[in-house]
């Protein structure tokens, strides 16, 4: 739900593979520059001052100049050619999430389409303590309003709980946190979504085969998304546990509940990432200080490698230790944890560097975007009881995944502009919520009176 | 700020620009069943007659917003397409903008025929007879060609709509929405297959050829594209052009 900058691993580089390849000037825009610098945030700007400062004394000796015109027009260069870059960028990390995203939505709905157990009323959290089988309507929307109050409120004193030990480098505490509730997700999880899609098929399966696949799977997932493994197969686990997450949700909350719950977490979302004694905020803000990736686990990175292939022959030299950060999700019932208001969304700048565009220094760098599990969550939470509650209708579960798409891509771009922190959730669950009600309410009928007619529009 | 940052759409590939065109067409669609939602509301349920004219009222109404939103999008994406050529090294944009119509009609396209067709895809994996109370039973089948040949339509009026918005071609414009309308309208014949889908397809091979010399194409081209001869390249990238001058 956050999106930053991480510069801080950036200023020793002084080269990257883009700078090498392009042009040094690119003509610069008098509005991308001023838009740039009125948009940064201090932190930044810290950095990018630096940086150019570093590197204008060696192209202030390469050209011979030292007046000091040129170096605003080589700082705007630099500038120019860094939010070209981004752009150019920007377009392959809206298609690194937009993937996971339509993944994990895939399986909630394939999922809740076919599984009875998981559209069953079978009871409700304890946080949801209001029941809203109530005769009159007034009476149910109380009741949906309370069970909101109290899940926000567990959800903040839960951030507020994290952000301290985190402030009081209690590391081990939160490790311990973290795998307890992975270890749950990925065991018993696991074992009650398989036993119910087995029941559902009809497929009959033994104890010791059961016992086998079961943990392999678990064993797999810890080492995966807590220590090392392959970027891929941490992705995929971190995509299947935030899917079991969101289909414990959709069975557990109450129909006017999760829809109110819904909206509210992504006002507190907001709140909690941009206003500046926001717990969220505040955790970043720690983070950047100490200089360390925040919170390794509950968050869905898609690192990139780019390696320059020019002058050095080894070029896949993966950073497979920066990718295996561990990723668990956490937060079930009985652990409320704030893993979906941690989650943040980041990018990391690209290395702007002095244009010198020679072979000598080629250097690694990796740029991706991170997403935290809880946006993956709570985006297959709003999909998943369209599917669910939409009477039956394809529609309005399409109409609510290309409005969820479009708030991911307009947060993508917000990010591109701000470059700091920035939550993920508010724009589409607002467009996901807007269209889910408009498409159910009004679409419907219309499109269902056609196709009985058999009439295209 | 925002017409500044809209560069950043244009560069995007294929998914998130098909994405941004489904949304835009999904509000056209938003739109008019408001529309239709509140004429039905404001009137005599009964009259079976007046609710067929209110439908017919409301698919007009939805074919014409959907096009006011086609004319939505090239706006936006003439503003992008000027906004990227300029912060591009060499003035013009990467993509051009026939592709960018190809891609608008083909997205158009697919969110029209997936939501006219995936209830009855649902529906039709369940057990059931088609047919049975009286209906035509080729419900399944033809519901599958009209919506193919709307994707197509879709595809190329896309095509010649943007041309013709970029050479300010008005009678064209009004000729695709008419064709437009009149496809809709054809549909409304729907149990008689023979008036409906006979005249559709020819419409769409029409609006083929139509679009396929819109875009340039030619009986050579087709010709050239079919023999998959390798055309010489004018341009000639000499290594010196790989190399970067250095600074020193």
């Amino acid at each position: 739900m956050i999106t930053f900058m991480n510069n801080s691993d950036s200023e020793e580089e002084p080269c990257n593979e883009r700078t090498s390849l392009m042009s040094a000037e690119s003509p610069p825009v008098p509005s991308y520059q001023d838009g740039l610098q009125a948009s940064q945030a201090g932190e930044v700007q810290a950095h990018r001052k630096r940086r150019t400062g570093s590197s204008r004394s060696p192209n202030n000796i390469a050209d011979g100049e030292t007046s000091d015109s040129s170096v605003p027009v080589r700082e705007g260069a630099l500038e120019n050619e860094e939010e070209e870059l981004t752009l150019k960028y920007g377009a392959k990390h809206v298609i690194m999430l937009f993937v996971p995203v339509t993944l994990c939505m895939i399986v909630v709905v394939a999922t809740i389409k076919s599984v009875r157990f998981y559209t069953e009323k079978n009871g409700q959290l304890i946080y949801t303590p209001f029941t809203e089988d109530t005769p009159s309507v007034g009476q149910r929307l109380l009741n949906s309003v309370l069970n909101t109050i109290i899940m926000i409120s567990v959800i903040v004193v839960m951030t507020v709980f994290l952000v301290l030990l985190y402030k009081y480098r209690c590391y081990k505490f939160i490790h311990g946190w973290l795998i307890l509730s992975s270890l749950m997700l990925l065991f018993l999880f696991t074992y009650i979504y398989l036993g119910e899609v087995l029941k559902t098929y009809n497929v009959a399966m033994d104890y010791p085969t059961l016992i086998l696949v079961i943990w392999n799977f678990g064993a797999v997932g810890m080492i995966c998304i807590h220590w090392k493994g392959p970027l891929q197969l941490q992705q995929a686990y971190l995509i299947m546990i935030s899917a079991l997450m969101a289909l414990v949700f959709i069975k557990y909350l109450p129909e006017w509940s999760a829809w109110v719950i819904l909206g509210a977490i992504s006002i507190y979302d907001l709140m909690a990432v941009l206003c500046p004694k926001g717990p969220l905020r505040m955790l970043v803000e720690t983070a950047q200080e100490r200089n360390e990736p925040i919170f390794p686990a509950l968050i869905y990175s898609s690192a990139m490698i780019w390696t320059v292939g020019m002058a050095k022959p080894d070029t896949a030299a993966r950073r497979s230790s920066q990718q295996a950060w561990d990723a668990a999700e956490d937060g079930r019932e009985t652990d409320r944890s704030p893993s979906h208001t941690d989650s943040q969304m980041s990018e990391r700048s690209p290395v702007p560097t002095r244009p010198i565009t020679s072979f000598e220094e080629l250097e690694e760098e990796e740029r991706g975007v991170k997403l935290g599990l809880g946006d993956f969550i709570f985006y297959s939470v709003l999909v998943g009881k369209a599917a669910a509650t939409a009477s039956g209708d394809w529609n309005t579960t399409l109409a609510c995944f290309v409005a969820i798409l479009i708030g991911l891509c307009l947060t993508l771009l917000l990010l591109a502009v701000f470059k700091k922190a920035l939550p993920a959730l508010p724009i589409s669950i607002t467009f996901g919520l807007i269209f889910y009600f408009s498409t159910d309410n009004l679409v419907r009928p219309f499109m269902d009176t056609l196709a009985s007619h058999q009439l295209y529009i | 700020m925002f017409v500044g940052r809209e560069t950043a759409t244009a560069p995007l590939c294929g998914k998130s620009r098909h994405r941004k065109r489904a949304f835009f067409w999904l509000v056209s669609l938003l739109l008019a069943s408001l529309v239709w939602f509140v004429s039905v509301r404001l009137s005599d349920r009964g009259d079976a007659a007046l609710q067929r004219g209110l439908l017919g009222f409301g698919a007009a109404v939805s074919v014409l917003l959907q096009e006011l939103f086609r004319f939505a999008y090239f706006k936006l994406l003439k503003k992008a397409d000027e906004g990227l050529a300029t912060i591009s090294e060499d003035g013009r944009s990467p993509i051009s903008l026939r592709q960018m119509a190809y891609v608008s009609g083909l997205s158009f396209g697919i969110i029209s025929g997936v939501f006219s067709v995936i209830n009855i895809l649902a529906d039709s994996i369940g057990p059931g007879t088609v047919g049975i109370h009286g209906d035509s039973p080729y419900y399944f089948i033809t519901s599958a060609f009209l919506t193919m040949a709307l994707v197509l339509l879709h595809t190329f009026w896309g095509v010649i709509f943007f041309d013709a918005c970029e050479k300010r071609r008005y009678g064209c414009l009004g000729l695709v929405v008419a064709s437009h309308l009149l496809t809709s309208g054809l549909t409304f014949l729907n149990p008689r297959y023979a008036a409906s889908l006979g005249p559709i397809f020819i419409i769409t091979l029409c609006t083929g050829l139509w679009a396929f010399v819109t875009a340039g194409g030619s009986f050579r081209s087709l010709l050239k594209c079919l023999s998959c001869k390798q055309e010489d390249d004018s341009r000639v990238m000499t290594y010196s052009a790989l190399r970067v001058p250095c600074e020193d």
